[in-house]
């Protein structure tokens, strides 16, 4: 299995992926966060507004960004939007070079996962004691010192289940990679994640259960070597955690 | 007493000396069995499943699966033919999602189907393992009667192993008023084609629409049909491994590079709607867009085969067909071949009336094309004729599809990426080699 190039790839795309999504839905979560706990207006409004995405299914999302959102057409909202400063039409999702599937793939999850770990963050803020920001304040800190020294510490035990949470399910990616990309029956050789490939290898019309398993067994063991090797970074488990 | 003390106790009972941890494994053990029963619980053989419904007749009962098909009207009437045979009761399934890969599985266990429908007939692994039986006696002296690339798709070692149902085929359909005002004929050459594409190219319109992928998917096989090459010669070798086989592949990713494909349409190639929308002057669709064509567009289109890549090469239709198959683990084979027979080779009248009464296809048997109303005018007829004059089946038998992804990831990498066509079909070959020592063997 691991003399198989298609396989290999995979691996690649999977982990690119995740070492790229991990850190953008983290940083952007949690700025979300931060913004909506400091407003005083409509702060449940907002609160609702981004993590209504949540609830939506992946593949509904996929379907609109690819058919409408995404589409290579003018009237696609991509392109009417490049229209207006009179840029060509750009066919998102069936170019290969340069490849803008990327942006399609990132930005449907970056609006389907963001909000639910903004609301993680958001509780975990709102469990910081006040005293240690007015004690802060006494002592003259303020900005990103006080985000820096207080916020990000108080956050620790949220932002370990956070990125752990987020880990998973970037290795489980499968829904919008198969949803926007597959077309009749065939998958581009790119942006093919394991479990798409494995998909198509075992579950498809190739019935290769052999091969399929062998590559779910190589699944496995990476995913546990990255968790616990992320669980001895973030050390997992330690009192106080 | 602690958890563990009475697990002792319970495995002191059971006569094992069993830990807490060995009874957690018991109970999860005999979850696992609860799920799996329930799973096997709904086979499909018993009354009454999702869909099922029940023919005349006595003794006998046979299963019989069809794919959904998006046509209304096509459940009942399937349900209306299998309720007129009096031989036996015969049950209809209607299985919506993934019916060739849930229909592959089920051949395997016993609770698979008798007579099942199976795209372009069985695989050469249904066919190798014993799955599906032998039906060339059940077509006899009707054979000639068959569309002949279909049925040669259906046979391997001289042996038949399914009966068309239905034929369904692919095709190049252009709007007459925008070649018209382009000043442009219907291209008999591939490079007539991509000078048309060209020239249909304007503004926000684009010439050609291949689908979303510029043909990738779709124009692989056209493409070796167009410079008379196959995905295998005759004697079943690699059939591809020359330079035509390059400069025709080669020829997508011109199209491409001149930015005449269009490309990413809300809907793919198999919807009219890029053509009736007027995004596209041409596009290769399929022959069921074509009520929704006429809906659309009135007359303003005709249709015409891919062209031959020059003299030396061909022009084709894609055509494929449903075939009836009978499982080998039916509980009575012959009930269910005199079924398929009954059904598919007798009964002509209900052939014509599934295949034109409810979505757009052709029949199978050349001697009722005659008589379906809907193919003897117009656009219709023209698809008709084509299928039978250079209609060509879409892959052949032992292409299997570990070599279809091989060559779809060749032909993305052609068309998309600009790869060096003759190094990608080297790749496919050596995949396809092997997988032809493997069903060879």
């Amino acid at each position: 299995m691991l003399r198989d190039p298609a396989f290999r790839s995979s691996l690649v795309t999977f982990l690119a992926f995740a070492v790229f999504i991990v850190p953008t839905t983290f940083v952007i979560s949690l700025g979300a966060a931060l913004l909506v706990a400091r407003t005083r207006v409509m702060q449940s409004f907002f609160r609702s507004v981004f993590f209504l995405p949540t609830a939506c299914s992946y593949v509904v999302a996929a379907l609109v960004w690819k058919m409408s959102i995404f589409s290579g057409i003018r009237s696609g909202l991509a392109n009417a939007v490049l229209g207006w400063f009179g840029a060509d039409s750009i066919p998102w999702l069936s170019l290969a070079d340069p490849p803008w599937y990327w942006l399609v793939i990132v930005t449907a999850r970056l609006w389907l996962q963001v909000g639910f770990y903004m609301i993680l963050f958001l509780a975990g803020i709102q469990r910081i004691s006040p005293t240690l920001y007015e004690a802060a304040a006494i002592d003259g800190a303020e900005g990103w010192k006080v985000f820096r020294h207080i916020t990000l510490p108080q956050l620790r035990a949220t932002s370990t289940a956070v990125l752990l949470l987020l880990l998973i399910n970037a290795f489980q990616a499968f829904d919008e990679f198969y949803n926007i990309l597959s077309t009749f029956g065939t998958y581009p050789p790119y942006a093919r994640p394991p479990l798409v490939y494995l998909y198509y290898t075992a579950l498809g019309s190739g019935q290769d259960f052999g091969h399929g398993s062998a590559g779910a067994v190589i699944l496995t063991l990476i995913i546990a070597i990255v968790a616990v090797v992320q669980g001895r970074i973030l050390r997992l488990g330690d009192r106080g955690d | 007493m602690s958890d563990k003390q009475i697990g002792r106790e319970i495995g002191q009972a059971l006569g094992a000396n069993l830990t807490r941890r060995s009874l957690f494994a018991l109970g999860g053990a005999a979850a696992v069995t609860g799920a799996l029963a329930a799973c096997g619980g709904n086979t499909g053989r018993e009354p009454a499943a999702s869909g099922g419904a029940t023919g005349g007749g006595s003794g006998t009962t046979l299963n019989q699966w069809y794919h959904q098909y998006g046509e209304a009207g096509t459940q009942q009437a399937v349900e209306k033919y299998a309720a007129a045979y009096k031989d036996a009761t015969v049950k209809v399934s209607w299985k919506p999602g993934d019916y060739d890969q849930s229909t592959a599985a089920s051949l395997l266990t016993d609770a698979g189907p008798d007579v099942f429908e199976y795209g372009n007939g069985p695989t050469i692994d249904m066919i190798k393992g014993g799955q599906v039986v032998d039906l060339t006696d059940l077509i006899g002296a009707t054979k000639s009667d068959f569309n002949p690339s279909i049925l040669e798709r259906m046979t391997y070692e001289g042996k038949t192993y399914a009966i068309p149902q239905v034929v369904d085929m692919q095709l190049l359909v252009y709007r007459k008023s925008m070649l018209d005002k382009a000043g442009v004929t219907p291209p008999q050459t591939i490079d007539e084609l991509i000078a048309a594409a060209k020239k249909l190219t304007q503004g926000n319109v684009k010439g050609l629409f291949l689908g979303n992928d510029g043909g990738a998917g779709l124009m692989g096989g056209p493409m070796l049909w167009s410079a008379g090459l196959d995905y295998l010669t005759k004697d079943n070798q690699f059939g591809f491994d020359d330079p035509r086989a390059a400069t025709a592949l080669g020829k997508l990713r011109e199209m491409w590079d001149a930015k005449v494909l269009l490309l990413g349409a809300p809907k793919d190639w198999f919807d009219p709607s890029a053509l009736t929308a007027g995004l596209t002057a041409m596009q290769f669709t399929g022959l069921w867009t074509f009520p929704d064509l006429k809906k659309g567009l009135g007359d303003d289109f005709g249709v015409m085969a891919w062209p031959a890549l020059d003299g030396q090469g061909k022009a084709s239709v894609p055509v494929g067909a449903y075939g009836s198959c009978v499982s080998a683990k039916s509980k009575d084979v012959e009930a269910a071949k005199k079924f398929a027979k009954w059904l598919w080779i007798d009964q002509t009248a209900y052939q014509l009336d599934f295949a034109t009464a409810y979505g757009f296809h052709i029949p199978s048997r050349t001697s009722l094309i005659g008589q379906a109303s809907t193919l003897t005018s117009g656009q219709a007829a023209d698809a008709a004729k084509l299928a039978t004059d250079v209609g060509h089946a879409q892959s052949p038998i032992l292409w299997t599809p570990k070599c279809n992804t091989a060559f779809g990831d060749a032909m993305n990498r052609i068309v998309k990426e600009g790869a060096d066509p003759a190094g990608e079909i080297a790749k496919v070959k050596t995949v396809a080699d092997a997988e032809l020592k493997r069903v060879l063997a």
